[in-house]
């Protein structure tokens, strides 16, 4: 469905952020994208979605394709109509709109009037507090519902190919393992799912396969649960006995590696 | 008493057409960032536009033909110059539309020249008395008119498509963008309909009791800014409450005139800009304004 051929993204022509990744996202999968900060898990969404040029980027080398065709390069308006939906780290939801005009804004891209009810009833229906708190402002909604309504807002535009972009971040555990319940019903009801994620738990408990980034480049790669398995996913984004105990070791090229999050899922 | 009400009435009436050019400013704010000093020009050119051709088409096409032409030109100068300027700082473009107002100013004034050009409204120049309370037919008209355009945009503002993008957009442009929302469409829509909207309060500031097209049209017009400013440049009610306050303070400082000699004459011309600044002293966003107007 999505394939991304060795590319490589710079921003303002001297930070380069992706250095040379490849990946596929297969039909109705769930991939998960890990990562630390800094590895170039945002660049990569922002590069599919069209929005590097917002953020002086430029992609150097290397193809994205949605369903076989190049789309690297091209707006967002085209992204979306094709059918590739992203929700934005920080779920960036229109905080003076209400939270129906949210769902009315997500589906602004979705010409098809038909595909357009039927995606609203699908949102009423996965997260019912949308449709109690209809017409309250979106800012007053708190954190978890916040980040419903953003994936919400996507689903909108009947999206075949959803990008979530660390939907866990700042939530309750209790959230979060809801967020992963919803993956995994967006999933099943044919949508495929690509999910960063610094929450490896979450995102290896729902996903088929994974990536794990490190520095603009894919360090692994494979079935979600033969990597949750490895040792180098237990001790960076598991959190392992031996990992908690003692610092962990250096590696590559003297950067410290960070036990992201880990301690929230604990 | 009469005086007071018949002040009051003038003002709500100059302050409707000063909150037809505040939106503008605002929405154009709101949808591309840029505070547009191209108003009082693009007001200038819907005036000319419906004088020079009421003669040979007729007053109703005039004003349509008016209409559609100072929009386009609002049109024109979002898609030529203040879209490929997108990203420059938020000055440079405040600066960029002086140069535009001022070249579009030039060749109107020139284009005017001696001439007293009017535009002949069929309901002429003369007052009503409405229970003893005299107004001009125009400014009348004028809030009539002006009032149902305001009821108008709010709704579309509020219900429509439109305006559900256009307050998306202004709110995260980036995210709007993943959603599908182009901006610069959004940009465009929000220029044109600044255009007709200083259009129309160009067919009615031209006049009774003011006489006839020219420059001065384009210093009446200035005073809409005070009146976005006051509001909260980013907020479109503050447009319709700044527009309103600044209308009533002139009406009243003009028509007491003779109580506030000791500020010298022609204080009424002064009066919106120090409302203006006296807001701004107490709530330097505006009445109505975000407080964070900056966005990175």
């Amino acid at each position: 469905m999505l394939s991304i051929d060795a590319l490589q993204v710079t921003y303002g022509g001297a930070v380069q952020a992706v250095r040379g990744i490849s990946m596929e996202v297969p039909d109705d999968a769930v991939v998960a994208v890990l990562g630390s900060n800094g590895a170039g898990k945002t660049t990569l969404l922002r590069t599919i979605s069209g929005t590097l040029r917002l953020h002086r980027g430029r992609v150097d080398a290397g193809t994205v394709c949605f369903d076989g065709e190049d789309v690297t390069g091209r707006d967002p308006g085209q992204i979306v109509r094709r059918g590739v939906v992203q929700v934005p780290e920080g779920r960036r939801i229109f905080g003076r709109l209400t939270v129906e005009e949210n769902l009315r804004a997500g589906g602004m891209g979705n010409r098809d009037r038909a595909a357009k009810a039927a995606a609203h009833a699908r949102v009423h229906d996965l997260f019912p507090v949308l449709a109690e708190r209809s017409s309250q402002r979106a800012g007053l909604l708190s954190g978890g519902e916040q980040q419903m309504l953003a994936i919400g807002r996507a689903l909108m535009a009947s999206p075949r190919l959803l990008l979530l972009d660390e939907p866990s971040l700042g939530l309750a555990p209790r959230v979060i393992g809801q967020i992963g319940e919803v993956v995994a019903e967006i999933n099943r009801q044919g949508t495929s799912v690509l999910l960063v994620e610094q929450n490896a738990t979450m995102a290896l408990g729902v996903a088929d396969l994974a990536y794990v980034l490190d520095v603009g480049r894919v360090s692994l790669s494979g079935a979600a649960r033969e990597l949750a398995a490895t040792d180098e996913v237990q001790r960076l984004y598991l959190g392992s006995d031996s990992g908690a105990a003692s610092p962990a070791p250096r590696e590559r090229g003297g950067r410290a590696p960070r036990r992201t999050l880990s301690r929230w899922t604990a | 008493m009469t005086q007071f009400l018949s002040l009051l009435l003038n003002g709500v009436s100059l302050g409707a057409i000063y909150a037809l050019i505040a939106l503008g400013f605002v929405i154009i704010f709101k949808a591309s960032e840029v505070v547009s000093f191209t108003q009082g020009s693009l007001l200038l050119l819907g005036a000319y536009t419906m004088a020079r051709l009421s003669g040979p088409i007729g007053f109703l096409p005039a004003v349509l033909v008016g209409i559609l032409v100072t929009a386009l030109a609002a049109f024109l100068i979002e898609r030529l110059v203040i879209n490929r300027l997108r990203g420059a700082p938020v000055i440079s473009l405040a600066i960029v539309t002086i140069g535009v107002d001022i070249i579009l100013l030039t060749e109107l004034i020139r284009r005017i020249g001696p001439d007293i050009l009017n535009v002949p409204h069929p309901w002429g120049g003369e007052s009503v008395r409405i229970g003893g309370v005299g107004i001009s037919q125009n400014r009348l008209i004028a809030m009539v008119v002006a009032g149902l355009l305001i009821v108008v945009f709010f709704v579309l503002f509020k219900y429509s498509s439109w305006g559900v993008a256009m307050r998306a957009s202004a709110e995260d442009g980036e995210t709007a963008a993943l959603m599908g929302i182009r901006q610069g469409r959004v940009s465009a829509v929000a220029w044109i309909v600044a255009g007709a909207l200083a259009a129309v309060a160009a067919l009615f500031l031209v006049g009774a009791p003011t006489p006839g097209v020219s420059a001065a049209a384009y210093t009446v017009a200035l005073r809409a800014f005070p009146a976005a400013i006051l509001g909260g440049l980013d907020s479109t009610g503050g447009a319709l409450v700044g527009g309103l306050l600044i209308g009533l303070a002139e009406s009243f400082a003009a028509g007491y005139q003779e109580h506030l000699l000791f500020l010298g004459r022609g204080f009424g011309e002064v009066v919106p800009y120090v409302v203006m600044i006296a807001v701004l002293l107490v709530r330097p966003s505006g009445l109505f304004g975000t407080k964070e107007l900056t966005r990175v």
